[in-house]
């Protein structure tokens, strides 16, 4: 499904990813853990398109597909999502028009016709159950005076929505209380189907308790250093990096 | 003074045809008009509040006049066929500045409540035009004023009387057709008696490809206690040329709201002055304007807080894209002895390109001790952040753009208070925001 070969990437001239190799196949979930900067959200970024970080050397397929050569919406429409780190407000533009907007979109580019009003509704109030989403929160602006919990309740309800087949989960749990975070790992496991994969960045085990991931890859100054099992989740949760680094060095 | 001779000419040239064809209080105040203008001559740069439209390079081509009140053949109903559905409304015409009086609304208005041609109430109603006209317009200090009331034959007259409730609003479209380039002087003069209420719809449209340099003077008086909404909606094409002077003089406990909305045009200034005689009589001005390739609006606010317990608010949207230009000035007056004033400004921008400019300058003159006043202005750039979130979700760039202009512009179309043209706004603006409204339905050059 997702092929990472030798990709390297920087930002503001600054070279972040160094020669990252990575498969994802489909129905697995892998997780990606690491210290902070190590360019596990610009992995993710890169991936999904964010025109601030380029790409200078390496490729990626998805579906067989050159994606870097993509545009960030055709990636979207080809079934890739990100949960935002830190998802945007959007003052003025309310969630139905938003939702709307992407999902005629992905249907324009299937070939498909847009949604009608009341199919489109009706599909915002079975999708929000999914993560427990108010109604009045699906009424107001993109994110909007919404709390951090709610913010990352939001990104998994849009997932719901726009049904990708690869999601990118960047740091979901972060910021969510004990409840929340099962809420949201709860729906992100109602969404799952065998032919559907997700790369999850997290720095810790709690939400892997929940997801259950078959691969676990550990970043360090961009490059993937280390590749286990769940077990090396574990491992990480009770000894920390260091070990990882000792054991490079 | 190359630009003024030509007006100074024409003038002395022309004035018993000007006169012949107008009447009553419209000719009386020629001469001293003229004579302001003739000393003033147009404002430059230097002028503080011409400094950021060009008065004299707009009025140095030629344009043609039509003193004569020449006939130019238009059937207002098919120039005119952006019309707001929903919204039933008493619809006039006005083509180029004159009311067009073949084309009346079939309902009857209530008792006592005139909506005719200016020139004809000059001699009809000589004395409720006479105790008005040009008792607000600023014709000694303002030199398009001056202008104006120089040339000036005809335009609108609207009257309300004493505790008259008029519920449907009033629609005048104004609509420019002409087959050569002309210059038109409008004028309004909108007299709101005791505890009158009415709402105004100005819709102004160009309807074939000529220039067209139209310069307006609206004078509305609102007296104690009376209501006044007024809609000015410009959806003009790029080679139109616009200099608007509201003129609003309010008396105790009257509340009066302006709404000017550009929506699409060539170059246009429009000026609102407020005068707050009375206690207790609030203002509100909004604005919106939506510019894009090289076109330019400039607005200018005066709000003069003159007495005790008055509120003004103040808020003015820019959306520019391209290489289009705003320009918003307003200046807040409070005087001694205006205690208790209440008064907000608030001017936003956003550029959505690195060639569009705006020009801001919120003022706020305080001379009495117990008030409560704000002022304020922003400009700012398209978010990248919440464009790329749009993006990721699959929503192309166009039209991220396209949503965050939408939403930028809401706040003001949220305050318009008839329901029916709110809802016609945003569907308008949507449009324009997708280029879908180069023209309006009866124009024919823009792109």
């Amino acid at each position: 499904m997702l092929e990472i070969r030798d990709l390297y990437a920087s930002i503001n001239g600054k070279e972040i990813l160094k020669g990252i190799n990575l498969t994802v196949n489909p129905g697995e979930i892998h997780a990606l853990m690491g210290q902070n900067g190590a360019g596990k959200s610009t992995l993710s970024n890169v991936l999904v398109g964010n025109p601030a970080y380029e790409v200078t050397s390496g490729t990626v397929m998805f579906n067989g597909k050159n994606l870097l050569e993509m545009s960030p919406e055709d990636r979207a429409h080809e079934g890739l999502f990100l949960s935002f780190q830190h998802p945007v407000e959007i003052p003025g533009v309310s969630m139905v028009n938003f939702m709307r907007a992407a999902i005629n979109a992905k249907r324009k580019y299937h070939q498909q016709e847009p949604m009608s009003a009341a199919d489109f509704l009706k599909m915002m109030r079975e999708k929000r159950k999914v993560v427990e989403l108010d109604s009045k929160l699906a009424n107001r602006s993109v994110n909007e005076g919404f709390s951090g919990g709610e913010k990352k309740r939001n990104e998994i309800f849009q997932m719901a929505m726009l049904e990708p087949t690869l999601s990118i989960l960047d740091e979901t749990d972060s910021g969510l209380d004990v409840d929340a975070l099962r809420i949201v790992a709860e729906g992100f496991n109602k969404l799952r189907t065998p032919e559907t994969s997700a790369l999850v960045i997290t720095h810790y085990q709690r939400l892997l308790d929940y997801l259950k991931p078959d691969v676990v890859h550990v970043l360090m100054n961009g490059r993937i250093v280390k590749t286990g099992g769940p077990e090396l989740a574990m491992e990480i949760e009770n000894k920390g990096f260091d070990w990882i680094k000792e054991e490079i060095d | 003074m190359k630009s003024e001779q030509q007006y100074i000419d024409i003038f002395t040239d022309c004035r018993g045809m000007i006169d012949q064809h107008s009447g009553g209080a419209l000719n009386t105040l020629r001469d001293e008009a003229f004579a302001s203008f003739a000393r003033l001559g147009f404002p430059t740069g230097k002028v503080e509040r011409y400094k950021y439209t060009d008065v004299p390079a707009a009025f140095e081509p030629d344009y043609g006049l039509n003193f004569k009140r020449l006939e130019f053949p238009v059937n207002p109903y098919e120039a005119f066929r952006c019309d707001v559905p929903n919204l039933s409304t008493s619809l006039y015409f006005v083509v180029n500045d004159s009311f067009y009086d073949k084309a009346l609304p079939a309902v009857t208005l209530p008792e006592g409540v005139i909506v005719c041609s200016l020139k004809e109430a000059a001699t009809k109603h000589a004395d409720k035009v006479t105790d008005y006209y040009g008792k607000a317009a600023n014709v000694s200090g303002d030199a398009l004023t001056a202008l104006n009331t120089m040339f000036a034959q005809d335009g609108l007259f609207v009257y309300v009387p004493r505790k008259v409730v008029v519920e449907r609003p009033i629609q005048v479209v104004n609509i420019s057709r002409s087959d050569v380039d002309l210059m038109v002087n409008r004028r309004v003069l909108v007299v709101m008696e005791e505890g009158a209420q009415a709402r105004l719809l100005f819709c102004d449209h160009t309807v074939d490809e000529h220039r067209f340099l139209t310069t307006q003077v609206v004078e509305v008086f609102a007296k104690e206690n009376a209501h006044l909404e007024l809609y000015e909606l410009e959806e003009t094409h790029v080679k139109n040329t616009r200099f608007s002077n509201v003129y609003i003089h309010q008396e105790r406990d009257s509340v009066v709201s302006h709404y000017g909305i550009t929506l699409h045009n060539g170059t246009t200034r429009n000026l609102t002055d407020v005068v707050m005689k009375g206690e207790n009589a609030t203002t509100n001005l909004y604005g919106l304007v939506i510019a894009d390739k090289q076109q330019k609006v400039d607005n200018n606010t005066l709000i003069d807080h003159a007495a005790e317990y008055s509120m003004s608010n103040q808020l003015y949207k820019y959306v520019l894209d391209e290489k289009s230009q705003g320009a918003f000035a307003g200046r807040i007056l409070v005087r001694q002895g205006a205690q208790h004033t209440v008064s907000n400004e608030r001017n936003a921008n956003l550029c959505a390109t690195k060639e569009a400019r705006m020009f801001t300058q919120p003022m706020l003159e305080i001379y009495a001790d117990d008030v409560k006043c704000s002022h304020g202005a922003t400009v700012g750039q398209m978010d990248e952040q919440a464009l790329f979130y749009m993006r990721q979700r699959g929503i192309s760039l166009d039209e991220a753009r396209m949503l965050l202009k939408f939403a930028f512009a809401g706040e003001v179309v949220e305050a318009i208070g008839l329901e029916a043209l709110r809802d016609r706004l945003r569907h308008l603006i949507e449009k324009r925001f997708r280029g879908e409204l180069g023209r309006c339905s009866g124009c024919a050059v823009c792109g």
